[in-house]
């Protein structure tokens, strides 16, 4: 049995991202991206500040619309280019086959409601009516990222930072897509907090399958997550390759700078 | 008496009541849609009624015949002054009685009395949006009607059970119409909700300060939202009324003294008085002499 990554890449692709080009008038965002994500692989995005990671996504999410380019999706009646898709059929897709994990768990998190009602909020967008059942789901849910069922009916401005930013990936994850995008979700957590979050992320992302999208300029994260990494600056993809090929040889001279600069305690 | 006749028939100019017809209209062809207009400043403030005014403006007819209510009766501040308003304006005939009445504005309840094919009936409505309050930014809320993206209703009704063990939401209870557009009704208690749906009349909702109009067809389909297993229930006071004894009516609870001593009689003042008139009496009431 031929478990390598050859195998997976006899599949189909579940995202093929074809020339992808966004323009902020004569700013480049994102310029001629090119990657295929295959069922079950992790990708991570690294890069300096305005290098394009976060347009990347956001373009790939549908949050904004790309200049030039394709995203094609496999979707369960075959493979859609998202980009050219109506709004109503997106945003299904981001309601069910899609999550997407703010920085900001405030951007993600509906403040003035229950951390029951944010998990919740999923299942009754896809048609969930039987409330025992929806408060089932959101206090299993709440057990796997971590947070203690008596909290259930707390709002999210009672928690912490980095129980907020686990009730957004339980609200994001309940509905079970298939496709994760993270702009930086360890980002503005303390570094215990960090780890233990990180540690949630790759239990679920290996124990549901999930393939992941992950933004972030935390090399350790893109160690620890991501089967593939792509380095981006200026917009343009510079380098991509397996994640520990690209850290342990660098070949651009700014994955290079990159790599080098990470401080070592 | 000032001069009234520099004044147009029921105060609005003719252009504007064309305008206002035109998005009713728009508003009978989809139902429960939310059609934007241009409000006009009337001669009272916001949140007195200045959107079912234009509406009932532009609906009436030197023929009609008005009836105005407010939380159900006929002799409050509101109702008085919108009636006495069109009395004025308009000229036409007014009447308290529902079965008599060709125009009714309501704020906040539906009549007791069934109403019939021919009537229009017009509310006032503060927040035409049911999902304000969960979402405040209105290009996302237009986005949703839209998209028919009303997951978000059920958020509430979830919060309310998580919070009181039951949907608590009394009035303003959100209703999908038609199998596409979520409503809101306008603050009429849950009591009156089976009433909106299958009515023979024609029920207008005008909102003045957020400049919107929708509007229910007769015997279009109103369907309360709910949880399989916390479905919809028409809720009022436990009692029957005091003055008529009507048991199925929706009821105010009226406080008589400083001792906590209290009275439930019937929010429909036309509803009650008629009972009392064919001899009904509750156990504090008196028997009215017939009229």
């Amino acid at each position: 049995m031929d478990t390598s990554i050859w195998a997976k890449m006899k599949t189909q692709p579940l995202l093929s991202v074809r020339d992808l080009s966004k323009f902020y008038g004569g700013r480049i965002g994102c310029a001629e991206v090119n990657f295929d994500l295959f069922p079950g692989e992790v990708l991570g995005i690294v890069g300096e500040s305005g290098s394009g990671k976060s347009t990347l996504l956001s373009c790939l999410a549908g949050h904004l619309a790309p200049d030039r380019g394709e995203v094609i999706f496999a979707t369960s009646e075959g493979p859609r280019d998202t980009v050219l898709m109506a709004e109503a059929a997106r945003r299904r897709l981001a309601r069910t086959d899609w999550a997407y994990v703010h920085q900001n768990p405030r951007d993600g998190l509906r403040m003035g409601v229950s951390a029951g009602g944010n998990v919740g909020e999923r299942l009754m967008a896809v048609g969930a009516r039987h409330y025992g059942q929806i408060r089932e789901a959101a206090v299993d849910w709440l057990g796997r990222v971590e947070i203690a069922a008596d909290r259930v009916d707390d709002r999210p401005s009672a928690f912490s930072g980095g129980m907020q930013q686990r009730l957004q990936i339980a609200r994001n994850l309940v509905t079970g897509p298939r496709l994760v995008f993270m702009d930086e979700p360890t980002g503005g957590l303390d570094v215990s907090v960090q780890a233990r979050l990180l540690d949630l992320l790759r239990g679920l992302v290996r124990e549901m399958g999930l393939s992941a999208i992950i933004v972030t300029h935390d090399l350790a994260v893109v160690r620890l997550l991501a089967d593939r990494l792509m380095v981006m600056k200026g917009g343009y993809v510079v380098e991509q390759g397996l994640t520990d090929q690209v850290l342990d040889d660098p070949q651009h001279e700014y994955t290079q700078l990159l790599v080098s600069s990470v401080l070592q305690v | 008496m000032t001069d009234q006749s520099a004044y147009n028939f029921a105060y609005l100019d003719e252009q504007t009541k064309r305008m206002i017809r035109r998005a009713i209209l728009k508003g009978v062809a989809i139902p429960g849609y939310q059609v934007p207009f241009a409000s006009r400043e009337m001669p009272m403030p916001y949140g007195w009624g200045t959107g079912g005014v234009q509406v009932t403006a532009a609906c009436l007819v030197p023929e009609d015949r008005l009836k105005v209510i407010d939380q159900g009766a006929d002799d409050t501040t509101n109702a008085v002054s919108i009636r006495r308003f069109f009395q004025r304006t308009a000229g036409v005939a007014v009447t308290e009685v529902t079965a008599e009445a060709t125009v009714i504005q309501t704020r906040h309840r539906i009549p007791e009395t069934p109403l019939t094919e021919g009537q229009i009936l017009v509310y006032q409505v503060p927040i035409p949006e049911p999902l304000r309050f969960l979402e405040p930014r209105e290009t996302e809320t237009r986005k949703m009607h839209e998209l028919e993206d009303y997951g978000l209703m059920h958020v509430k009704l979830y919060e309310d059970i998580s919070r009181h063990g039951q949907i608590a939401t009394a009035y303003d209870y959100p209703v999908k119409v038609e199998g596409r557009y979520v409503m809101d009704p306008s603050p009429i208690p849950k009591f009156d909700n089976p009433k909106l749906g299958g009515n023979a009349a024609i029920q207008l909702f005008g909102a003045g300060r957020e400049q919107r109009i929708y509007a229910l067809p007769p015997y279009s389909e109103a369907i309360s939202l709910d949880f399989d297993d916390y479905p919809f229930a028409a809720s009022k006071a436990d009692h029957a009324c005091d003055l008529c004894a009507a048991p199925d009516s929706y009821l105010d609870e009226v406080i008589t003294d400083d001792q906590g001593s209290r009275m439930f009689v019937c929010s429909d003042t036309d509803f009650c008085a008629s009972r009392r008139k064919a001899g009904h009496v509750g156990p504090m009431g008196t028997p009215m002499v017939g009229g």
